[in-house]
Formats: structure tokens, sequence, C-alpha cells
């Protein structure tokens, strides 16, 4: 579980576009620089929005991530939902911090 | 001079973003009440505007995440955001490093707050100044409370920052505008926070708890920080503009103003 590293892996992103058009040409090689778990290296090389949420990351940098990935508004809200029913409550971060086993997806 | 206005808006990205998803008579109305608010705050002839946001880490991380920062820049620039995305164009805004400092240096007598020289703009600004200052013509200060990345400031403390706002703004000879920004999400819970905002109730703002925060209102909830500090600095009581919860827009809408006291 390296959160931080996850969080900051899509802070980066989200702000900075040399980063983004590495990402695009060469995701491998983005991920590789963040100590990642493989789950969480997977969930970003798959865009899998709903895991991504799951593991912690906050909706305020995950919206960007999706919507950099080409993402729907609806999809994106949907991919967070389905994300709980497939892997379970949120593990880390401020929903799991706050929130009850009966989820809730944010703005 | 002093402060010579206070108001508080919504910003979220879906207001420009996805504005057209929206029902027309409501988008409409809110538009009208966002333009209002401009009209108000051009009125006021302020020399400087502080949109005091709730950023969502386009400048704040957890590498080194300030309670409370202020912009000390000459100028700034947003959105960060993807501009198709956002449906706001780019533009540069004029900030005054030097009104700024003098505000800060205020400011620190009784509030930690960190200075930022460089600012890019996420949504949490630009939304509002693409509503306020539809020419970028104003003198901006940017101001931001965390409210994104737990541990958050306790709401005393957010109190007590508004109340240094407030001190700073009057011991400079400039006209400042207060507008703080943030998001409500649900409608029982947004209307009765409004009602002790409108009412200035300090004890009945501060009471919350974050836990709470999140179980009745979610994650936007934590953002009533800059309602709450502009609250404390305006001193008066609120008049609603404009609410309605618009879904497709993920927030419930809001613009209002408060009497300077």
């Amino acid at each position: 579980m390296s959160l931080y590293q996850l969080s900051k892996l899509l802070y980066t992103l989200n702000r900075d576009e040399a980063e983004q058009a590495r990402f695009r040409s060469t995701p491998e090689k983005v991920v590789a620089d963040y100590r990642l778990t493989d789950e969480e290296r997977n969930a970003v090389l798959n865009a899998d929005i709903g895991l991504i949420y799951v593991l912690g990351v906050n909706g305020q940098i995950l919206m960007h991530f999706a919507a950099l990935c080409g993402i729907e508004w609806a999809d994106y809200l949907q991919q967070m939902r389905d994300g709980i029913k497939q892997h379970g409550p949120v593990r880390a971060g401020v929903y799991a911090l706050m929130s009850s086993p009966d989820e809730r997806v944010v703005k | 001079m002093s402060l010579v206005f206070a108001g508080i808006m919504s910003h979220a990205p879906g207001i420009t973003g996805r504005a057209d998803r929206a029902p027309a008579e409501l988008r409409d109305g809110l538009y009208a009440a966002f333009g209002r608010l401009r009209e108000a705050l051009e009125a006021a002839k302020p020399d400087a505007v502080i949109i005091l946001a709730a950023e969502h880490f386009g400048n704040f991380f957890m590498n080194n995440m300030p309670a409370y920062a202020l912009g000390m820049g000459e100028e700034y620039d947003g959105p960060i955001e993807d501009t198709a995305w956002l449906r706001i164009p780019h533009r540069l805004v004029k900030g005054n490093a030097d009104l700024s400092r003098r505000l800060i240096t205020n400011i620190l007598n009784t509030v930690d707050v960190s200075y930022a020289e460089e600012w890019r703009f996420d949504h949490g600004i630009m939304v509002p100044l693409n509503f306020l200052d539809p020419e970028n013509k104003m003198t901006v200060i940017p101001g931001n409370i965390n409210c994104q990345g737990p541990p958050l400031t306790p709401l005393h403390r957010v109190w007590a920052f508004g109340e240094a706002i407030r001190r700073a703004a009057d011991a400079v000879p400039e006209r400042i505008a207060l507008i703080g920004t943030g998001g409500l999400i649900n409608e029982d819970w947004d209307r009765e926070f409004l009602g002790r905002w409108l009412e200035n109730d300090k004890a009945a703002l501060l009471s919350y708890t974050d836990e709470a925060i999140y179980r009745d209102a979610g994650q936007g909830g934590f953002e009533i920080r800059t309602f709450i500090a502009t609250a404390a600095a305006a001193r008066g009581k609120g008049e609603l503009w404009f609410y309605a919860p618009i879904p497709i827009y993920a927030v419930g809408c809001t613009s209002a103003v408060m009497e300077i006291v």
C-alpha cells in the first residue's frame, strides 16, 4: 500500500503537460518512477478508476485523471460505484478515514 | 482602507464544463445570480479581490500541505485543468505582490499563513473569476484553506483566519473584497448550513465535526471552511441570492452576500 506514491503520480500527471505526453507515449516508464505495488501500477496503466478509488485516491485528484483518460463524467461516477462493488470498501485515505461501510461516491 | 465587499459562491467544474447539461431554467437562474454578484462586486470598487478557495491539489499537495495560504505573486495563471474539460480559456491574472505582502505580514500576527509567489489557479478560483471578472481586469489575491487532505484545520481556527483577513484588510489603504468559494452538495444539509451562515451564528457554524460533515454532506462539505472564514471577516448578516442543487454540476449551487459590520 503506497497511497501517497500513487496519489503523487496522478497529481503530477494532472498538472504537468510534459508528464502527460510522456504518459501517453511510454506509460510504463512514468509508473516506474514511483514506488507502487503491482496492483497500483496496473490500476494506473489500465485506467482502472474503480480500483484507484478503492485504493484511496482523493476524488479531487482522480477526477482529473479520469478526464485525462477520456472518461465521461457519468462513466467516472459509475466506475467508482462499480469499483466498490468489485473490490469492497475504500481501503485508505480520506474516504476510509471518514466513511462507514455504506460507502458514498463523492463529487 | 477596509473590507468593502464579502460574498460566497460555488465553484464546481461542472458549472462551466457541463454547463449545457443542466435544465436551462436552473442554469440561467444560477448564471443570473452570479451576474448579480459580479455587479455588486464591481459597485464596491475594490482595488483587489481575495478569492478564498479550497483548491484541489492544483498547487498544494501532501508533500507539504499548508492549512492556510495566500498568494504573493505579481501574476497568476489558470486554469490548470484542461481548458476543453473546464470550458474556461486560459488567462494571466494580475496580482499585487506588495499588497499581498502587507496583508500576509498583518495576518501572521495571529495565523501562520503560508505564502506562495507561484500559483496556478484550478477550477476553484477560475470558475468564480469566469463569472465575476469576465474581462480579466481585476487584481486578484488567491487564498486557500486545506479542505482536501486531512488532517484539516479545525473550524475555530478557520474563524480566526477570517478575523485575521478582516484585520489585515482594514489595516491597508486599498479597498479589499472577499469572495469565499466552496462546495455544498446535499440539499437539506446545505439549507441548514446556509441558515446558520446567513445568521452569522458563530457557535452553530463552528459546531460541525468533519466526521458528521462527511457522513451527512460528503467531501464537498469540508469546503464550508471558506464560507465560515468569510462570515468571520464580514461579521454581518447574509443575504441568499441563489440556492439550488444541480446534480449534473455535482454541487448545491450557491450565491450569497454578507453585510460588512
